[in-house]
């Protein structure tokens, strides 16, 4: 038995109609615009690594794998293309400009979301997310004409061995101190993000039990926040491996299978800014190096991703 | 709330309570607290007695929640806050200039509203307090964690799962859970701030039950908006309500009246009082 709506009407009120008022196109063609956007960056990112896989297949096809992976001098033009020293090279750098960035970065965001005032905060914040803005030529030159000399002249030199030499007009140490300096606003901000937005409901609970500022923002606050901030260190360390422009202008050209912070490397990303930018023939041996370095490039950046989203998940402490 | 027909004055009424407070606790004399230029609440003068459960009661912006925060200096937090007058803590002025807000919330410890555990597992959790301060434990700390679930009647619930996150517990778990905690640093006094208004009658009545055993050992004092859980745990009530300012409208909260809670909800002395309690106003 079914009553229709005509049925539980009465004569006075007047009918109801409950279909769209309109097709809503508009609205449609709003949302399939929308959906284009979305899928545009993953197509774009498909592209680029097939790409990019294209042309590393290329250069496997006429240098082998042991040749590329194995330990030794780098010199395509001479026929020689162990990866090795280019790793070692981007690791370098990396390496120290993170042992700035990460001290200088978390330390900045505990100050900011934990100890800072709010009038403070308000004006610190935005100086350090127009610093996230600068264009890292203006870094890179700034690392080559004023920090590389003056490192070089206050170089410890009675340090014993290695590290005692006095370094080159360019080298890796001076690329690293500016790296990392321009690397903590990015830390520093996303963690300053993730850690504000731990409910003070947190704090008051941890000040209840007598704890200092220290071991709120320490115990308390930074655990909280673990999965944003690990996520700004990876951005930031990203940003490292990925960095051109500045390991170009300041760390040399010799690549060196160094550690040494006063040696001249050559990066991943400063060879490739190099030979794409030289005077190489398409579809050589060198020209395909730059691809097969930039795969190398990118298995790095998506290993560290791997790693860092494992650690989040595994050390995580979720506050919903 | 879980029983709307038991009568008010239950569990007071098994009790005899002294007339006034007998070993005072913490007292407050001419209490004022300030937020910036507003007066939130105006000449305080209250006691709170050893081994007592003192509630206090009174409509939303009375200042009881403030008040209560002045009592361990949680109101430090907030920078814009002022007090004057004197809250002492076994005689010590705890505003004195000398003294560690730090120091103070490990001796009385306190309960917030909404539960908020850490995002750590059930043990962190308690062991937060003791491995922060620092305390000399008599026993093991797992021992410890141990007695101060079982103190908190959760010790059954939790034992087998001691190492998973705090937020797995219900919401009435999770707050015998921040009990625990704040029991965990020692403390002798615990401020509860409208403990069981985030939770549902059950729940709240297993805390309610928690409260009256852990009278024995601990002074507790407690803010809330149920009187009917004012009337069934606690022996004193200090009721509040706030007052307009003529000139600018804020409304300054202030004490009515601070008595027995036997006395309170059935011979009170203020009218104020009794229009709140009979369910005139508020």
């Amino acid at each position: 038995m079914s009553t229709t709506l005509s049925d539980v009407q009465d004569g006075e009120t007047p009918p109801i109609n409950l279909g769209p008022s309109s097709s809503r196109l508009g609205e449609k063609a709003i949302v399939g615009w929308l959906l284009l956007c979305a899928s545009l960056s993953v197509l774009i990112t498909v592209g680029i690594v097939a790409a990019l896989l294209g042309d590393t297949i290329r250069f496997f096809q006429r240098v082998p794998l042991s040749e590329f992976f194995r330990v030794g001098q780098w010199a395509p033009w001479q026929g020689d293309f162990p990866v090795f020293n280019l790793v070692m090279g981007t690791l370098n750098i990396t390496m120290y400009a993170l042992i700035i960035a990460i001290p200088g970065g978390l330390g900045a965001a505990i100050w900011l979301s934990e100890y800072a005032s709010n009038r403070t905060r308000k004006i610190v914040k935005p100086v350090i997310e127009v610093l996230e803005g600068v264009p890292t030529v203006a870094y890179g030159l700034f690392a080559l004409l004023f920090i590389a000399p003056m490192l070089k002249s206050v170089w410890p030199t009675w340090l014993p061995g290695k590290l005692g030499q006095e370094p080159e007009l360019q080298f890796a140490g001076a690329a690293a101190l500016v790296m990392g300096v321009m690397l903590i606003p990015t830390i520093a901000s996303i963690s300053e993000d993730a850690m504000r937005a731990v409910p003070s409901g947190l704090r008051q609970a941890a000040y209840g039990l007598g704890s200092t500022k220290m071991q709120v923002a320490l115990k308390v606050v930074v655990p909280a926040a673990l999965s944003g901030i690990v996520a700004a260190f990876v951005l930031g360390i990203s940003r490292g491996i990925g960095e051109t422009m500045l390991v170009l202008m300041a760390a040399g050209a010799t690549p060196n299978a160094s550690l040494w912070p006063n040696d001249s490397v050559l990066t991943m990303t400063a060879f490739i800014a190099r030979t794409a930018g030289g005077d190489i023939s398409h579809g050589s041996t060198e020209y395909y190096t730059i691809f097969a370095v930039g795969s190398v490039l990118f298995v790095m950046t998506l290993g560290m991703n791997m790693i860092a989203d494992f650690f989040v998940r595994r050390f995580r402490e979720t506050y919903e | 709330m879980s029983d709307a027909h038991a009568p008010l004055v239950e569990a007071s009424a098994t009790r005899t309570v002294p007339d006034a407070p007998l070993n005072p606790v913490i007292e407050a004399v001419d209490l004022n607290i300030y937020y910036g230029s507003f007066h939130a609440v105006y000449d305080v003068n209250l006691a709170y007695g050893k081994n007592e459960i003192t509630a206090m009661i009174g409509p939303s912006g009375c200042g009881k929640s403030t008040v209560l925060r002045c009592l361990n200096r949680m109101n430090d937090l907030v920078a814009s806050a002022r007090v004057e007058g004197t809250v002492t803590y076994h005689g010590i002025n705890i505003y004195d200039p000398k003294v560690d807000p730090i120091e103070v919330r490990r001796h009385i410890g306190m309960v917030f509203q909404k539960p908020n555990p850490f995002p750590k597992s059930i043990y962190d959790n308690v062991a937060y307090g003791p491995k922060v301060t620092g305390m000399k434990l008599e026993s093991s700390l797992d021992e410890h964690v141990e007695w101060c679930l079982r103190k908190a009647a959760l010790w059954d619930e939790v034992k087998d799962k001691l190492k998973e996150s705090a937020f797995s517990l219900s919401g009435g778990q999770q707050q015998r859970l921040c009990i625990a905690r704040a029991i965990a640093t020692k403390p002798d006094v615990i401020l509860m701030d409208e403990p069981c208004s985030a939770l549902d009658p059950i729940a709240t009545a297993a805390v309610e039950d928690l409260m009256v055993e852990l009278r024995n050992d601990y002074t507790i004092i407690i803010v809330t908006h149920n009187m009917q859980q004012a009337a069934r745990v606690s022996d004193r009530t200090a009721f509040f309500t706030a007052r307009p300012d003529e000139t600018t409208g804020n409304r300054t909260g202030l004490l009515v009246e601070f008595d027995k809670t036997t006395t309170i909800f059935s011979n009170p002395s203020d009218q104020r009082t009794e229009d709140y309690i009979s369910g005139r106003f508020g």
